[in-house]
């Protein structure tokens, strides 16, 4: 049909993209891969062309015609795919979602006993104010940055006045928050760009590609040692303009596993304060790590200790297992309470018209929880043992692979990264093969969620490896 | 050492949740909240609707439920049930598979995730709201990329509807541009259209093809076979508003269409939030779902419509009993939870210092915040506020 044809050809291909992919020259087409060459260099005639389209075709046909299929989140997109697989050996190791050893999800005993008291206290509904729940905010500055730190310890005081020194507004968990922080540094640091460590959790670059804030990367992943390439980060951080941002995962690197030791962490700061950058903290992973709280927060609370400034995104998707909740929030520690007022103001603008208000549920079960000493110390107690399981899987993992492997090949980076998820080092190719060949599935990046692992599978799952590995390039 | 953030600069407090700050600061025993658009009681309480709790007990008493991540479009179940409250069992567009919907944060989230899809993937970028409207809506849209127009809605003469003006000014746009429409109970007004005057407004957007977004929804657009955006939100008509639940409907002419357009709102949310919350959505799916639940959940809104209705006519009565000067007609001709006074702000500004009476500078007050025992003195403080020396 000749109108069909017309939509076909004016497609605009830029449409569904991200900026910084149209910088890059990456075009995914979908359907209309056809008018690639034709429409490549000039962006802004794809606008022009379907509305030109739209005035000239009958009311037949659909305003958004042209719009392309987007292609399916590479992290999400794996469960479904694994949804899809009837094989019986199949095993899931894309999102970083826990599971027992029976691999079910899992919901804490301590959440549930939460949601009870709070069915029986039948508080109301109504809006929370667009900062949050003021319990639940106070509880988790406390929380990340200890109710020793010196900032906290102030703040404690400052309140008595109505004043205090870290911004925290609830943000709809990790992701929310991180926005929340890159929409404030779009808007008051312009020009400003963030680092961000190479790899990097997927969604990163969409976050702040939408907030439009230009990023770069550090060196981060050197696969020849599969390990920390230190000496790359700390040259890049040193390189980039002075008082950038510099995104830093606090524990358990998503998706490497792999941490800067304690030593390195200080030289980390010490170059963050030379060049006047800002650490700006992801932090989802807080208890993952090493099943303590208070000992995943401390290179935040070792930067904080120094006097800086420090952006902090946290995230109770994972440890309290509150993903769907949407728990999280954005601090921002100031060097002045009047700072951090002006701070918290420019956050709620933000977040006002994102989405009004945060949702009440998920913030009620942190704060009962977190405020009570009793339902805190249980919670440690899972944390620990969720922790656990998965060192344990690791272990397993690396006695299996060992002993299978003996071609030399060194696999005890699967014991020294931290946290839910483990590079393996595998190739695309190779990440293929696993998944085409074995029915496992993970992200095309090599990462594999150990969360999703049960001692009973680390045998298969090493003989995948090990085939992967070794007879596929 | 001076602060990286020095050059921040406090913000405003928001002109509408800044009425609650002001009020909760406020130490008089008599203060009056008319500010925000919540629902409360005889009693001056909120209220959580017995059936919210029912299904929340349903909620926790099932073992199996777990607290995974929802699709980035929310619970499917929720986003089917949405979509058949608002455009009908029987709709056409559901029964073709040519609606688009996500679960978003309430009607902000709504209004909000679906502007910023006009701004990505459609040519008009200019959108038409009513004036006035909800403060919201100009920050909603203008941060997600789209430009603000007004057209003509409220006559201050009339205190009504400037149908006219409203219809000038929507012939006059540019054609493919998009229109805000307040479905019902126009926020912060009260004004509607009527059925015959929906009907004209209906064929003129058609006719120009401009492409209607409706902040909740009007059946007889829905079903003509075009094109819509409708923005749902359960805040009020199920008193969830902290849980933030509404969606996101977008209405298309084919059904492949509309499952392209869902793959790319997944690309606008995930950057934002990921996937939304699950409590409240569960609850409100488990009522929709439930026909006894349902039939109960609509005796408690017709409850809540009532009470409300009924502090119009108190309210009405008062003044024409105090002989309060002017038409105070409009209090009982306007419909939904707002009645725009037609106060001016020096008049708010004297019914708060001398009233200490909370509302809008706009003149905007939520009938939903009086009760029978609190009329009286709203009704002297607007009586004082006309008739003073100015």
């Amino acid at each position: 049909m000749a109108s069909s044809v017309l939509s076909l050809a004016s497609a605009p291909p830029s449409a569904s993209l991200s900026s910084h992919e149209i910088e890059k020259g990456k075009l995914n087409l979908g359907n209309s891969s056809f008018c690639f060459k034709k429409e490549k260099t000039n962006p802004f005639m794809k606008t022009k062309s379907v509305g030109r389209i739209s005035m000239a075709v009958a009311s037949n046909l659909s305003r958004f015609e042209a719009i392309t299929m987007a292609p399916p989140d590479p992290i999400l997109g794996v469960s479904e795919a694994f949804k899809a697989d009837n094989h019986e050996l199949k095993l899931n190791l894309g999102v970083g979602a826990y599971r027992t050893e029976e691999l079910q999800p899992y919901v804490l005993d301590v959440v549930k006993k939460a949601d009870k008291l709070l069915l029986e206290k039948g508080e109301n509904r109504e809006y929370l104010p667009i900062e949050g729940l003021a319990a639940f905010n106070k509880v988790t500055a406390e929380l990340l940055f200890g109710a020793d730190n010196p900032v906290i310890k102030q703040q404690r005081v400052l309140e008595n006045f109505g004043y205090y020194l870290v911004a925290t507004v609830q943000g709809l968990s990790g992701t929310g928050s991180l926005r929340l922080a890159a929409a404030l540094m779009e808007r008051y640091f312009p020009g400003a760009k963030v680092l961000i460590s190479s790899p990097t959790w997927g969604n990163h670059k969409n976050i702040f590609n939408d907030a439009r804030v230009p990023w770069s990367e550090y060196r981060y992943y050197d696969p020849k040692t599969v390990g920390l390439d230190f000496e790359g980060m700390i040259a890049d951080i040193k390189a980039a303009p002075e008082g950038s941002f510099i995104l830093l995962h606090g524990c358990a690197h998503n998706p490497t596993g792999i941490d800067p030791t304690p030593e390195q962490w200080e030289t980390i700061a010490d170059v963050i304060q030379e060049k006047n950058h800002i650490p700006f903290f992801d932090i989802a992973y807080q208890g993952f790590a090493s099943g303590s709280l208070d000992a995943d927060a401390s290179s935040v609370r070792m930067f904080v200790a120094r006097g800086m400034e420090v952006i902090a995104a946290q995230s109770y998707s994972k440890n309290l297992g509150l993903y769907a909740e949407r728990i999280g929030a954005i601090n921002v520690v100031c060097s002045s309470s009047d700072a951090a007022a002006r701070v918290k103001s420019q956050l709620k603008r933000i977040a006002r018209p994102m989405y009004s208000n945060p949702p009440v549920h998920g913030a009620r079960i942190v704060a009962s929880i977190v405020g009570d000493a009793t339902l805190f110390k249980e919670w440690n107690a899972e944390m620990e043992m969720m922790a656990g399981r998965i060192m344990n899987v690791r272990q397993k993992l690396f006695d299996s692979l060992s002993s299978k492997d003996k071609s030399g090949k060194d696999w005890s980076f699967v014991l020294k990264q931290i946290g839910m998820f483990s590079f393996t080092g595998l190739n695309k190719a190779q990440c293929d093969n696993m998944t085409n060949k074995w029915h496992v599935y993970m992200t095309k990046d090599g990462r594999i969620s150990l969360a999703g692992l049960s001692l009973a599978k680390c045998e298969y799952l090493a003989d995948a490896i090990f085939d992967s590995y070794h007879n596929v390039s | 050492m001076d602060s990286v953030f020095a050059a921040i600069v406090q913000a405003p407090e928001d002109p509408i949740l800044g009425v609650t700050v002001a009020y909760n600061k406020d130490q008089s025993p008599v203060k009056l909240n008319l500010g925000v658009g919540a629902y409360r009681t005889e009693e001056g309480k909120p209220l959580v609707l017995n059936v919210v709790r029912k299904a929340e007990q349903l909620l926790v008493n099932d073992q199996s439920r777990v607290k995974e991540y929802l699709p980035i479009l929310g619970l499917a179940e929720f986003n089917k049930l949405s979509a058949k409250l608002i455009l009908g069992d029987d709709s056409p567009a559901i029964q073709e598979n040519r609606v688009a919907t996500a679960q978003c944060l309430s009607g902000t989230g709504s209004l909000r995730v679906g502007a910023e899809f006009l701004a990505k993937h459609y040519h008009e970028r200019t959108i038409y709201i009513p004036q006035p409207s909800w403060g919201n809506h100009l920050k909603v849209f203008t941060m997600a990329g789209l430009s603000v127009k007004t057209y003509g809605y409220y006559d201050p003469t009339t205190l009504g509807l400037n149908f006219q003006g409203l219809l000038e000014d929507l012939g006059a746009a540019p054609a493919g541009a998009v229109v805000l429409l307040h479905a019902c109970a126009h926020n912060p007004t009260g004004v509607d259209p009527t059925v015959e005057q929906w009907e004209q407004i209906r064929q003129l957007i058609r006719s120009k093809g401009l492409l209607p977004f409706f902040d909740s929804a009007y059946q007889g657009f829905a079903s003509d076979g075009g094109e819509c955006f409708i923005a749902q939100s359960y805040a009020k008509n199920m008193g969830l508003y902290g849980e933030r639940v509404g969606a996101l409907s977008i209405v298309c002419k084919a059904a492949d269409v509309a499952g392209r357009v869902e793959s790319q709102l997944k690309l606008v949310i995930r950057p934002m939030y990921s996937n939304p919350p699950i409590h409240g959505a569960s609850i409100a799916s488990t009522i929709l779902k439930n026909s006894d639940m349902y039939n109960e959940w609509k005796i408690e809104l017709k409850a809540m419509a009532d009470r409300i209705i009924s502090m119009r006519k108190q309210l009405f009565d008062a003044l024409t009993a105090k002989g309060t000067p002017g038409d105070w007609s409009h209090i009982v001709k306007q419909i939904g939870m707002f009645t725009f006074t037609g106060l001016n702000s020096d008049q708010v500004a004297f019914m708060t210092k001398e009233y200490h009476i909370y509302m809008t500078s706009d003149g905007r007050i939520s009938m939903a915040g009086l009760s029978s025992s609190t009329v009286p003195h709203l009704a002297d403080a607007i009586h004082a506020a006309v008739t003073r020396a100015s």
